[in-house]
């Protein structure tokens, strides 16, 4: 991520923004196109969708050995690609957690699957494309988790309503 | 996975005696089971990589295997857990956990509530250890929100999570016993319960499903005499359990129904995200009080217990020791109890006492604005993680500076636990199923959400 | 065995005793699922025994119960398997839908459940409460031998 100022002796480089810490610092600084931000205190890496995979190897073999859990937001109209994908890691030899994320677009939403470098993260892959619709590419077994087989819809998008039924003397569910 | 809001009408379901079922029960649900990718995949799934003796020979015939569904509704009292079993004889090959049978769709209606309505929803997850669900939800809402509980929400927060521990450890020893059949497991480990759950519905109100721990610190002072109420429990309690070690600790059934049955080793057990005794038992020391400790659990100490071979004996001795701490910790709550605010001062989060809206304006408009619009939280994401019984149990919570949550998902211990079921059932004898699944202490609620 | 010439003596003795048998050992089949089936675990361990009812055995086959309680929330995946527990066992067949998640879908109004238990099958008692107690139980399943000992259910 360097600018150059136009005259040869004048390079300004912008200084990205890395952890403290050593471990997650030589992480990042493996990949140059990986923001690091500090969300409530827990370390949150950007990855851009086509490095998935490949920042949960490095992660991996930099001592994440756990993914916890890999989850989904709905961003509807509020960003330009719809989903965001969360990828929670934990080291249990370094004791630090991080967390990836990355976003995949509104028309056929796909991401890398963390199935071959985490086996953990099967179940909760397969939820996430149930809720939301988001294929996993690689995955071994993509189907329907939590709701029936031969369901339609994605029902934790934002546009599959609650679904539910008017009760007497009720007029909302919203609450606000 | 196109953007179809087509949904299926709940009023579809056929209303009973009016018409004819609309399905075929023999071809309900059946599934594929897992696709082979490799041959080391094939290896692995068909048990060939573990060396044992009832593998006569190198190539089963495909046909002598036989596809078993047991479950959604069976004796086991985990809950709706299915399991499509390949039984060759009675040995397990493969094994597929079919999962959503008890979808409540919890994370859809966290997102209609606001957030102090939250712990309403989120306690009934994991229905065996409410407190633990809300306590990881108002810890989320409190980091976004930025704000430290006073010392004694804290430590309230922390004796009834542990007294929790307990009960949901006694349900775990006592449905364990059961399928084993040491069916007088059953009574004991009820027994117990109701006294910690007398305790309970003192302090809350509920024997289950409190709503108790909220964002902000807890809903209520103890009562009194609650000390005497905890000093009962510290002092019975340890008794009753010699009375589980006489049962089963030199048992040989017991022995040789649990020891080596439902291994699953450390490597495992890291690769598929198990976290909890399951973890412990295989020898791993993680346990998020010690590695990332909440609600001021530092202060107080306690010991970790370990197993060694990760098998459903190891399980089993884990927890029986794990009770035993979880009172250690429960006596120094009790003899350290600090005094203070059971909750947060802040009347833009926290509800003014009742007495206090006769008297002054200021509380009323806060009572009403609170209960009507509920207070607001900051945009942001956090994810929060405390120790349940079954492992680590996590809130993902994200906000848009709404009075609800823009998406809440808890990271659930039993769903990742079930993901080792295969693994841990792969070439044993369908009797050691039942063992190895009550080991593992499912709760489906904490599953399926 | 349900009467349909009141008057004949000897015929509502039989009744009054067969009615008398069936409330005395009724076999519930769990169909425990969620939060209010550790409370009916509850009802049936130590404390709140179940057994000076002749309840205890909770009869994991179907074919060999006479009573379901629906424990718990009735997911739309599992509504087809709750109705083919249900035709499984044979007559007289009495339900009971215990909490709020079964009688009404409770708290949990959206698309993933269904709103109440009725839908599926046809229910007898209602107990409510989010988990209702064991005593609320024990007083729903008692209400239920009292109306069919007095003839308000016939079947």
């Amino acid at each position: 991520m360097s600018e150059e100022n136009g005259t040869v002796d004048e390079v300004v480089v912008e200084e990205r923004a890395l952890p403290e810490n050593t471990i997650l610092r030589s992480l990042f600084e493996e990949f140059e196109d990986i923001i690091w931000e500090l969300s409530h205190g827990q370390d949150v890496a950007s990855v851009p969708r086509e490095r998935w995979a490949e920042f949960g190897e490095s992660a991996k073999a930099a001592g994440f050995e756990v993914c916890v859990d890999v989850t989904a937001v709905d961003w509807m109209r509020q960003r330009p690609d719809r989903f965001e994908i969360v990828a929670n890691l934990l080291s249990m030899q370094h004791r630090l957690r991080l967390r990836m994320i990355t976003t995949a677009p509104r028309e056929e939403p796909s991401v890398a699957s963390l199935v071959p470098i985490w086996p953990g993260a099967n179940f909760a892959e397969r939820e996430v494309y149930d809720m939301f619709g988001v294929t996993f590419e690689g995955h071994p077994d993509l189907t329907r988790i939590l709701m029936p087989d031969d369901w339609e819809g994605h029902p934790l998008r934002k546009d599959f309503g609650v679904g539910s039924v008017p009760v007497q003397f009720k007029e909302s569910n919203r609450v606000s | 996975m196109s953007d179809d809001t087509k949904t299926r009408d709940t009023l579809d379901v056929w209303v009973a005696g009016t018409e004819e079922p609309q399905f075929t029960p023999t071809d309900e649900g059946a599934q594929e089971m897992a696709l082979h990718e490799t041959e080391s995949r094939l290896d692995e799934e068909l048990g060939r990589v573990v060396d044992d003796d009832y593998l006569f020979e190198d190539v089963i015939d495909e046909d002598e295997r036989m596809i078993l569904n047991m479950g959604p509704q069976h004796p086991s009292t985990h809950g709706v857990l299915r399991l499509q079993i390949e039984l060759e004889g009675e040995i397990i090959r493969r094994t597929k956990p079919i999962i959503g049978y008890l979808h409540t769709g919890m994370e859809k209606t966290a997102e209609q509530l606001n957030f102090s309505q939250g712990g309403t929803n989120v306690t009934r997850m994991d229905y065996l250890a409410p407190f633990h669900n809300e306590l990881a939800y108002s810890l989320a809402v409190e980091k976004l929100l930025g704000m430290e509980v006073p010392p004694r929400a804290m430590a309230i927060r922390i004796l009834l999570t542990e007294l929790n521990r307990c009960s949901s450890h006694l349900v775990a020893l006592a449905t364990n016993g059961m399928d084993i059949g040491a069916i007088s497991m059953m009574i004991y480990g009820f027994r117990e319960r109701e006294q910690i759950l007398a305790f309970f519905e003192k302090t809350t109100g509920l024997r289950m499903n409190h709503n108790f721990i909220r964002p902000g610190g807890v809903a209520a002072d103890l009562p009194p005499g609650w000390k005497d109420d905890v000093a009962d429990i510290i002092e019975q309690l340890p008794k009753r359990l010699k009375q589980y070690d006489d049962l089963l600790e030199n048992n040989p059934i017991w022995l040789s129904r649990t020891r080596h049955v439902g291994v699953i080793s450390a490597q495992e057990a890291t690769a598929y995200g198990i976290t909890g005794p399951a973890l412990r038992a295989a020898g791993v020391d993680w346990d998020l009080r010690k590695a990332f400790p909440y609600s001021g659990i530092e202060q107080y100490e306690f010991e970790v217990p370990l197993g060694e071979n990760g098998d459903v004996y190891d399980r089993y001795r884990v927890r029986v020791d794990e009770i035993m701490q979880s009172l250690h910790i429960a006596e120094q709550v009790m003899d350290s109890m600090p005094k203070g605010d059971y909750r947060v001062d802040d009347r833009k989060i926290t509800p003014p006492p009742r007495a206090r809206i006769d008297e002054s304006m200021e509380a009323l408009i806060h009572h009403f604005k609170l209960f009507t619009e509920g207070f607001k939280v900051p945009p942001g994401e956090t994810y929060v993680a405390v120790e349940s019984p079954r492992g680590e149990l996590g809130c993902y919570l994200v906000s848009d500076g709404q009075a609800s949550p823009y998406r809440m998902h808890t990271r659930a211990p039993s769903f990742a636990n079930l993901q080792a079921l295969p693994i841990a059932m792969a070439d044993s004898l369908m009797a050691d199923t039942v063992a190895t699944i009550a080991s593992m202490d499912p709760v489906m609620g904490d599953v399926d959400r | 065995m349900a009467t349909t010439a009141p008057g004949n003596l000897l015929m509502t003795t039989v009744d009054k005793a067969a009615r008398w048998a069936r409330t005395r050992s009724m076999f519930p089949a769990t169909f425990g699922l969620a939060c209010c089936a550790i409370e009916m675990m509850a009802t049936g361990a130590a404390h709140y025994d179940l057994a000076r009812f002749g309840m205890e055995v909770f009869r994991a086959s179907p074919r060999q119960a006479d009573l379901m309680i629906v424990a718990g929330r009735v997911s739309q995946k599992m509504a087809p398997v709750l109705r083919q527990v249900f035709d499984q066992m044979p007559d007289p067949k009495w339900v009971i839908s215990m909490g709020a998640c079964a009688s009404t879908g409770g708290m949990f109004n959206n698309y993933a459940l269904v709103q109440g238990v009725d839908q599926v099958v046809p229910v007898d008692i209602y107990v409510p409460g989010c988990p209702p107690g064991p005593q609320s139980l024990m007083h729903g399943i008692l209400t239920l031998h009292d109306k069919i000992m007095k003839g308000e259910i016939v079947k």
